[in-house]
């Protein structure tokens, strides 16, 4: 039998290869195409029966990879996502180190790219149709799964000319379609996992079942930075089903973890087990943490200077006559990541031998063929971990984070038999990492005329490298942490971000959007506040400010139009504006609101402008976008996490309530696929949400919200 | 333990499991059935939502020995392929995202139009409120529904 590898041909930088697959009785009948920029692998795999296979290498956890990344090979290779099976990688080496869903960066990140590796199998098959035929490439073409002649009505299946095409060289840049021709892109085709979806076939992490399978349950310490002094488990091991309790140990980012594991014939036999497991904590002084102290530290922190991170101009010399600057200062809550299902996965180690299966956003990380690799800190080695990676129940960065999978690991060394550790929804809430808090002070300076000449944001928070890494630099600004503030594109001549770092003992973690969820608040509350100030329509204030050819502007202006911003509101109606622009992309909202009888905010609607540049699956984007207003209405108006006496406060749903069916507002979507930059649609529905919500709120109350979460009861 | 007897979409099932676990778990793990899910674990969430002689339940707050011998229907109980006319109308709207909470979702609806043929916005409201969708798939679902009560024969 020969290997794989040895048939891979490199073309060079690009790492081009193409691999002829031996299969068992030694014929090679099937042809895998890569096409390897610096980060990611993705395949193509056809076969002589005709079988097509699409290896998506971005876990699908409700964004719509699972379509979008196989549809822009697809479309290359002129085949319909009706004709095709799409396999979701799981780290597998060959396929790099990109199998990773983050940063809204699936489609953004490798349109060109996935393209590619369809027209260069879509070249390598017309040309052994081509040469097949003995007539030149220009008189061939491919449609369908097939390559048709131009010169008489012969065409030939993919599945007939794979064995020729494999012997061909892979071009190193194909010729991509034009726009005009696509029959895949920029259709709302109906989701491939919808189906399954809808039927309960769909296999989660939790849903997997292996022979031979135990169940465990993690009591952890409740006190945030408590260890494990001691544990008792004599009452626990005579819970009938229960077969061993055994210590926990998890890595957060710089921190770790131990717990006490239940280990049990099933989930709700561990469950009766822990309920009488007895565990004593060191909880090393953090028992006297109260979040309402810290929230104090890091108003005082304000008063810092903290480090710099983009001086335009400088703010410094300018001088504005008294009245004619405005100062305020916002503050924002942690939050959870709430994904529906819970934490959880099974390890099974067998001598060297490591198999995961769960539900991750980071297949690479898991296996070893990408950055953040977790053998290093299971003492595992990467050629001996196979992960099943299965579809997730809601990323949204939780499961960037590989706590709970080193967990399951550590557990399952200490048993031979395969172990599902399943996280309840409490342990869920208060022991996964969470969104940290970021607090803002802003400045803002007129001229004489009225024009804004100067602007300064200072956040002050906790660090979100410092928390992931061991060797946090705090004489540098965190890039996370001021994430969007110093780029966006209003045209001020001072401009001043600054960074003030706050100590923290709670791990921090992504959370869908990253800190434009909290920083934009501030910043976009602001500039409404500065356009009041100078009695400025805020729309038409932010518009002053950007350039004709600004992505911003052509966003905003798009958003005047459908919203009918023009219009004046019936009385007793009022609305707000505010847009975001960061690493993941470009959107903006207007909302719409009135008071009801009780007193009350009611958001009557949600209008909102997407700028892709680009787009694959226009409903999907627009279901991707309406999510985004819900899950920031959330976050908006609802309980945040909190800390007192060392231990996250809130549980489950009842004290950490979701936006249910009965609150959502009408959202109407409008995207922009024009060209330009090609941005994410993941994320970039969240950031300005909540600002455009807190500035119509103002249109109607006079009142300015400058803490997140706020009641939509007025006082 | 003791052994109880499920009745699940019209199939009979003998655990030997503690009469005070929840029907959820019993489903999941010893019945096998993993369209039902795992949410909350106290019936604020809705993942787990089977029904019961007809009636939506939430199965992680139910002890297995409260339901022997009655008649439980789970996701995979609705239709073998989709074609239930609440299953139909989530593909024609394209509902799910991650698609985690949609089994319990879906029972909801299901048990709502089978009393109520033509809820209006307030009905379904006070149906679905029970459910949590962390996607924020709300208004697809809310627009399934109508499309589903239209589409009944």
């Amino acid at each position: 039998m020969v290997s794989r590898r040895q048939f891979i041909k490199n073309t060079g930088k690009a790492s081009f290869a193409l691999w002829l697959g031996a299969t068992s009785n030694g014929f090679a009948n099937a042809a895998f195409i890569t096409y390897a920029p610096s980060n990611f692998t993705p395949f193509v795999k056809i076969e002589k029966n005709g079988k097509i296979t699409i290896f998506n290498t971005k876990p699908e956890m409700g964004q719509g990879t699972f379509q979008s990344v196989p549809a822009l090979i697809a479309e290359e290779l002129e085949v319909s996502l009706d004709a095709i099976t799409i396999v979701q990688t799981s780290g597998e080496k060959q396929f790099g180190g990109g199998q990773a869903a983050g940063g809204s960066s699936s489609i953004r990140g490798n349109y060109d790219a996935y393209r590619k590796i369809g027209a260069a199998a879509k070249e390598m098959l017309i040309k052994a149709a081509s040469v097949k035929w003995g007539i030149g490439i220009e008189s061939c073409y491919a449609e369908n799964g097939s390559v048709h002649s131009k010169l008489s009505k012969e065409h030939l299946s993919y599945g007939d000319l794979i064995e020729e095409a494999s012997k061909l060289e892979v071009p190193k840049e194909p010729k991509l379609k034009n726009k005009s021709d696509f029959k895949i892109i920029g259709k709302s085709i109906q989701r491939p996992d919808v189906p399954l979806k809808v039927s309960g076939k769909a296999e989660y992490g939790i849903d997997v079942e292996v022979p031979n399978m135990v169940y465990a349950t993690v009591f952890r310490s409740p006190v945030i930075g408590g260890t494990l002094k001691s544990f008792d488990a004599d009452a626990t091991l005579k819970i009938p089903g229960v077969i061993k309790v055994v210590e926990a140990k998890t890595t957060v980012g710089k921190y770790q973890y131990s717990g006490v594991a239940v280990i049990a014939k099933s989930y709700w036999s561990a469950l009766q087990g822990r309920k009488v497991l007895k565990v004593e904590w060191e909880t090393n002084g953090y028992e006297n943490f109260n979040l309402s102290d810290y929230e104090n530290k890091l108003r005082n922190l304000s008063k810092e200077t903290g480090v710099l991170d983009k001086n335009i101009g400088n703010v410094e010399s300018v001088k504005t006559e008294p009245g004619n600057s405005v100062e305020s200062f916002y503050e924002t809550p942690m939050v959870a990541h709430h994904t529906l299902e819970p934490m959880n996965c099974i390890a099974h180690v067998n001598g060297e031998m490591l198999t995961i299966w769960t539900s991750t956003q980071v297949p690479s990380a898991i296996t070893g063929s990408g950055p953040n690799d977790l053998h290093s800190q299971i003492g595992m080695k990467p050629e001996n971990i196979t992960l099943h990676s299965k579809f997730i129940g809601g990323g949204f960065g939780r499961r960037l984070y590989t706590d709970y999978v080193i967990e399951a690991v550590n557990i399952a060394k200490q048993i031979e038999q395969p172990v599902k550790v399943i996280w309840s929804r409490e342990d869920t809430t208060q022991h996964s990492a969470v969104r940290p808090m970021t607090f803002s002070q802003l400045k803002g300076g007129f001229s004489k005329e009225g024009e804004l000449i100067s602007f300064q944001h200072k956040v002050i928070s906790p660090s979100y490298f410092d928390s992931v890494g061991p060797n946090f630099d705090k004489t540098k600004v965190d890039a996370i942490m001021i994430e969007g503030i110093g780029e966006q594109a209003y045209q001020i001549p001072n401009i001043k971000t600054s960074y003030v770092y706050a100590d923290f003992h709670v791990p921090v973690a992504a959370w869908r959007s990253v800190t434009s969820s909290t920083v934009a608040f501030a910043h976009e509350c602001f500039i409404d506040e500065l356009a009041h100030k100078v009695k400025k329509d805020p729309l038409d204030f932010r518009l002053q400010m950007l350039d004709k050819d600004s992505d911003t502007k052509r966003v905003l202006l798009k958003l005047k139009e459908v919203s009918n911003w023009d219009k004046p509101l019936p009385k007793g109606k009022g609305r707000g504006v505010a847009q975001w622009e960061f690493f993941a992309g470009l959107c903006a909202h207007v909302v719409e609101v009135s008071v009801t009888k009780d007193n009350t905010i009611k958001i009557d609607k949600v209008y909102a402008v997407i700028d892709l540049g680009e787009v694959v699956n226009p409903d999907n984007v627009k279901n991707q976008i309406e999510g985004s207003i819900v899950m920031a209405l959330t976050a908006a108006i609802k309980t945040g996490i909190t800390i007192e006496n060392g231990k996250i406060k809130q549980s489950n749903f009842h004290d950490n309530p979701m936006i249910r069916m009965h609150e959502t507002p009408e959202i109407e979507v409008h995207i922009l696929a024009d060209g330009g930059k090609i941005k994410g649609v993941g994320e970039p529905g969240l950031p300005p949400f909540a600002p455009a919500l807190a500035n119509a709120i103002f249109s109607i109350t006079g009142k300015r919200i400058k803490k997140m979460p706020f009641d939509l009861k007025l006082s | 333990m003791a052994i109880i007897n499920l009745k699940i979409n019209s199939k009979e099932y003998s655990i030997d499991v503690d009469p005070q676990m929840p029907l959820l778990w019993a489903i999941r793990d010893f019945v096998g059935l993993k369209g039902t899910k795992y949410g909350c674990g106290i019936a604020q969430c809705g993942a787990c939502t089977v029904h019961l002689n007809g009636q939506p339940v939430r199965s992680c707050s139910l002890p297995v020995a409260a339901v022997a011998n009655k008649n439980i229907t789970t996701i995979e109980g609705l239709s073998d392929d989709n074609s239930h006319p609440v299953q139909k109308a989530w593909i024609e709207e394209q509902v799910p995202q991650c698609g985690y909470c949609q089994s319990g979702q879906i029972m909801a609806a299901a048990a709502l139009l089978s009393k109520n043929a033509s809820p209006n916005d307030a009905d379904i409201d006070a149906a679905m409120q029970g459910h949590i969708c962390r996607c924020g798939t709300y208004p697809r679902i809310k627009r399934a529904i109508k499309k589903a009560s239209e589409n009944k024969p």
